[in-house]
Order: C-alpha cells, then sequence, then structure tokens
C-alpha cells in the first residue's frame, strides 16, 4: 500500500515533465488566430515535401531495421556459438559508433557517399548504410543481453544432437529464444532512426528531421505538429516493445 | 508401461579408439580406448579434468579428436558432423528449448526427421509416458522442475531413437533425493529400451549403482574398465583405489606374494608391490574392529550414518584408520575406547610408500 503511494507520487512529477511539452506542442499545432484548426496537422499529408519526408524515413526505418537485423543477428549467435574469443572485438566494433561524434563520422563517410551516390543514385534511402553503423551500438547491447540470457551453446548443442544444421539451430532454437531482444534492437533502432539529424542535414538528404527543421522556419505550426507526430510514433513503438517483452515473459509462466 | 518400438537387438557396439585431444600443450584426451558392447551402459568416472567429458563430446561429435577413431557398429563416423551422428544426449545443464512446450520439445528431433505430426505426437507422448511425465506435456520448462526437466530431455533424447544415448552428468545439477530417484529411473529406462549407453559422472556412487562396467579415467586415459564390484573390489591401480570409495593406507610388510597388514596375513591384488614394505590400501568396511582392553587401537570419533557408523581409530603406532562397522556396534563405542583392528580375508592393493 505504502509503495503504491510512493510510486504514485513519483510518477506525478514524471508525468507532467514529459506530458507538459507535449501538450504544448499540440496546443501551439492547433492553434489558429484565436481559435483551433488542424491545419497544420493536415499538412503533414497535403504539404508533399513532407509527405515525401515522412515516407523517407519510414522506409529508412524499415531498410535500416532490416539490414541491421541480418547483419547483426547472425553474426552474434555466431560468435557465440562457434566463435566466442571474437566477441571482444564485436563488441568493440558494434561500440565504437558510440565513441566518435557524429560529425567525424559524417566528415569521414562523405567521400564514400559520393561513390554510395554514383552506384545508387541521390535517393535518402542511402542512408540506411550509414544508419545501420549508427544504431549498432544500441541494438548490439539489445541482442546481447538477450542472447546471455539463455544458454545458447547448451541448446545449440542438444538441437546439433536431435538433427538440426545450423540454420536450424540459429532460426528455430536461438532466435525464437532471443527475439525479444532483437525486437528491443529493431524498435530502439527505428526510433533513433526516425529522430537523426546529423547525417542527413550534412549529407543533404532530406529525411523527417531535417523537413521538419526547414518548416520551423517558415511555419512553425507545421514543424511542430510533425516533430509531435514523430515523438508519438516512436512512442507507439517503444510501447509495443515493451507489451512484446512482458506478452512472452507471460505466456511462459 | 508404454510399449516401445526399440529393441535391444538394434543397439550398436560402440569403439573409442586412441583417441588424443590436445589443447595446446594440455592432453585432455591421451590415447582413450573404449569398447562398448551393443545395449551396454558403461560410466566414465573421474575427477574433474581427467577427460570423460572430452571422450563424450567428441563420441556426439560435439568436439574434434586431434587424432584416433569413433566407431559405431562398426562404422567410422570420427568426421560426421555431429546433427548427422543419431545420438541422443542429456546436458549437465538444463537444455530444453525454453519456448517450445514439453510435448513439442521431445517432438522436436522427430520434426527435423519429417516424421508426421500424428506420429511424432504419439511417439512424444509415449516418451513422456516412459519418463513420467505425461500429464506436464503442455507445460514450459520454467514450469518444471530441474528432475522433471532432465526427464523430458532423457524423453527428448529417446524419442529419435538413438543409434548410441549420451549423458553428460545430467543429475550433477539436482538435490541429493532427486538424484537417486532418476538415477535409479535412468538405469530402469535404458534397459528397458537396451540402447547402448555412455553415462559420464565424477559421483562414484552414481557410477556403481548404474553401471554394466565403469571407467575410471585420469589424465586422458583409462585407469580401468570393469563390473562395478570388481572395480571396488579389485582395483587395478592406486588411483582407482583411492577414487573409488574410502581407503585406508595401512602400513603393509610383503612377503611371498601375499601381505602382513594389522597383524594378519592376507593375499594381494595383481599390480602390487612384489617385496619390501609398502601401503595397503584397505576399505573401512574390510577391516574388523573390536572391543578389547588388550587391543591395539583407540577410538577417536564415532560418525552414526543411518544403518553404519564410521569409526575414527588411531592405531598404537599413531597411524589413523576408518573403519565401517554396524550401527548396533557403532552405539556402544564412545571415544577412547580400546579396540581392536583387524583385517578381514579380501585380498588387498598393496603400493610403495
Amino acid at each position: 500500500m505504502k509503495g503504491r503511494l510512493v510510486r504514485g507520487l513519483l510518477i506525478v512529477p514524471f508525468a507532467v515533465f514529459f506530458l507538459v511539452p507535449l501538450l504544448a506542442m499540440l496546443d501551439f499545432s492547433t492553434r489558429d488566430g484565436d481559435g483551433r484548426s488542424g491545419r497544420a496537422w493536415a499538412a503533414l499529408v497535403e504539404n508533399e515535401q513532407l509527405r515525401e519526408a515522412i515516407i523517407s524515413s519510414l522506409l529508412l526505418a524499415l531498410f535500416t531495421v532490416v539490414l541491421m537485423v541480418v547483419l547483426l543477428v547472425p553474426t552474434m549467435i555466431w560468435v557465440r556459438l562457434r566463435v566466442p574469443r571474437a566477441s571482444r572485438m564485436i563488441e568493440f566494433l558494434c561500440l565504437l559508433p558510440l565513441a566518435i561524434p557524429p560529425l567525424v563520422i559524417v566528415v569521414g563517410i562523405s567521400g564514400v557517399y559520393a561513390w554510395v551516390s554514383y552506384f545508387l543514385g541521390n535517393s535518402a534511402l542511402t542512408l540506411t548504410f550509414a544508419y545501420v553503423v549508427l544504431v549498432l551500438p544500441y541494438a548490439y547491447r539489445a541482442v546481447d543481453s538477450s542472447l546471455a540470457s539463455v544458454d545458447a551453446v547448451t541448446l545449440s548443442e542438444a538441437a546439433r544432437s536431435l538433427g538440426a544444421g545450423w540454420v536450424t539451430v540459429i532460426l528455430r532454437v536461438v532466435l525464437p529464444n532471443i527475439w525479444t531482444g532483437v525486437l528491443a534492437a529493431a524498435f530502439i533502432s527505428a526510433a533513433l532512426v526516425l529522430g537523426e539529424y546529423v547525417f542527413a542535414s550534412l549529407l543533404n538528404f532530406d529525411t523527417l528531421p531535417v523537413v521538419v527543421a526547414l518548416l520551423g522556419k517558415s511555419d512553425a505550426a507545421v514543424s511542430v505538429a510533425a516533430s509531435l507526430a514523430a515523438l508519438m510514433f516512436a512512442f507507439v513503438l517503444l510501447l509495443l516493445l515493451s507489451f512484446a517483452g512482458r506478452s512472452r515473459h507471460a505466456e511462459r509462466t | 508401461m508404454p510399449s516401445l518400438d526399440m529393441e535391444s537387438s538394434t543397439a550398436l557396439a560402440v569403439t573409442l579408439l586412441d583417441l588424443h585431444r590436445h589443447y595446446g600443450p594440455v592432453r585432455a584426451l591421451d590415447g582413450l580406448t573404449l569398447e562398448m558392447t551393443p545395449g551396454e551402459m558403461v560410466v566414465l568416472l573421474g575427477p574433474s579434468g581427467c577427460g570423460k567429458t572430452t571422450a563424450l563430446r567428441i563420441l556426439a561429435g560435439l568436439d574434434t579428436a586431434t587424432s584416433g577413431q569413433v566407431l559405431v557398429g562398426g562404422k567410422e563416423i570420427t568426421r560426421v558432423p555431429a546433427n548427422k551422428r543419431d545420438m541422443g544426449m542429456v546436458f549437465q545443464a538444463y537444455s530444453l528449448f525454453p519456448h517450445l512446450t514439453v510435448v513439442d520439445n521431445v517432438a522436436f528431433g522427430l520434426k527435423l526427421r519429417g516424421v508426421d505430426k500424428r506420429k511424432r505426437l504419439a511417439r512424444a507422448e509415449e516418451m513422456l509416458a516412459l519418463v513420467g511425465l505425461a500429464e506436464h506435456r503442455d507445460r514450459y520448462a520454467n514450469q518444471l522442475s530441474g528432475g522433471q526437466q532432465q526427464r523430458v530431455a532423457l524423453a527428448r533424447a529417446l524419442a529419435i531413437e538413438p543409434s548410441v544415448l549420451l549423458l553428460d552428468e545430467p543429475l550433477s545439477a539436482l538435490d541429493a533425493k532427486v538424484r537417486v530417484q532418476l538415477r535409479d529411473e535412468i538405469r530402469r529406462i535404458q534397459l528397458e529400451v537396451g540402447t547402448t549407453t555412455l553415462f559420464v559422472t565424477h559421483d562414484q556412487e552414481e557410477a556403481l549403482a548404474v553401471a554394466d562396467r565403469v571407467g575410471v579415467m585420469k589424465d586422458g586415459r583409462l585407469e580401468q574398465l570393469a563390473a562395478p564390484t570388481e572395480l571396488y573390489n579389485r582395483p587395478a591401480t592406486r588411483f582407482v583405489a583411492e577414487f573409488v570409495g574410502l581407503s585406508n593406507r595401512l602400513p603393509a610388510r610383503l612377503e611371498g606374494g601375499s601381505a602382513h597388514v594389522l597383524g594378519n596375513r592376507v593375499a594381494t591384488l595383481h599390480g602390487s608391490a612384489a617385496s619390501g614394505s609398502g601401503r595397503a590400501l584397505v576399505r573401512p568396511e574390510a577391516i574388523r574392529l573390536e572391543r578389547a582392553e588388550d587391543g591395539n587401537a583407540r577410538v577417536l570419533t564415532v560418525a552414526f550414518l543411518g544403518p553404519i557408523s564410521r569409526v575414527m581409530c588411531t592405531m598404537d603406532d599413531g597411524e589413523t584408520v576408518l573403519v565401517q562397522v554396524s550401527s548396533s556396534l557403532g552405539a556402544t563405542l564412545t571415544p577412547h575406547d580400546r579396540v581392536r583392528l583387524t583385517t578381514g580375508d579380501d585380498a588387498v592393493l598393496v603400493v610403495a610408500d
């Protein structure tokens, strides 16, 4: 009872801290002279530049997540099962983007991107490659903690002794048991990509955050509406993540 | 009890031939040769690091021998990958797939073999009935006790009708009571299905209780491979005598193929020192104890162990001797009592000092 009261008291300032700016954004984006209107929100769909930026960012998030999962998850499982001595090196490589300022990375890869644009065209979707590197530290942590919570080596040996090949071991034994971690990595990556500004801006791609910043200079209401929409989208993703984790836990207990 | 398709006639012989496994300078296996007859249960027993688990893992295909051969049913499988070996294995760590129910765990190997759903579920249920867990078919691993998880793991290993069953210290994570129950159950099931089985453990009581033959390992080699009674009563080496069961190391004088121990003349086992003085390895239950004011020892402590008691005595020459007596005799003894210790008629192994 006392614990519940303390929790209730604690949640109030936190809720105020997070909700007041969101409510202020909602208030600002729906203001129209003395009254209210949905003009700024309608512009999210009607404004072609903004619409394209939203689609670009969503596709970027999707491609980044897919490429990250395809590259990182099998690599981490393989390292854990077959070459554990390489785990330090993989961890170091994955966490490296965290230690290098994004600005430095952008300056470093801008030369590479000239070639990427030359071969793949000047689409914002080519940012996928840079974003996969950017999300590695967060995705690595999520997958690694999930892998550490199961005895992947014993499970894989049990599966092997029952006749499973390596692909079956990864897809049907290890992956289902680290699914929550992979899901967490995917959602966190998507949320990061939706909010990434430095790479996109300096490499001259019109993603949602770049266009929102631009719009902020000409039409602040639309800019705030887009920001709020992006925030809410990320919030929904994280909410789904926590539910996914909880339901998997519940089905086993 | 459910009827089983598996017959002992399908059991295969297993041969490990001069197996070596080197990890840098460490020789985990150093020329291990072991032959198992069809349907036999051999237990590899030894201290940590003796190579018993390495031998089992090489047989399973989970580790690769530096040199040597593995043969099952006369066919060499040394380079065959683990998933093509058709062996069922139960691990020391709990190894049930957490995302699958008990019945799906047991049916997993059959699913991989393309057995249709109806048949594989029937087989899984049959195996669960065999290990006494039919009513737990829809549970997940974390809803089972450790003993239940190992039973399901056993059912899973047997469901695929393996050519060889491998048990890698399957009981060591369980508490003492469950360990004894499951140990007996494993033996019952093994006899019923008749699969050739290699069991690895460091627990000598477990080894002696379930094995057809016990192989005692030391430094990557087999010290002795024999039936439990022979291993216990006629240890081939000092290591075996000391590792299996408790042994006193009593001063002995060798003379004409026999030894003088505690004033008695007893035969010596093969492998004993030939002459001179040495130490006889004598089991606590092979020493007779009687109350005697003019005896040769004094009681130090008496430990009550249920049906038996262990009495620690000090000989007049200062040697400490452990004796096993019935608890009815043990109850009459108190520290400082004078007693007479003599050896029985069993032959003893005498080693150099």
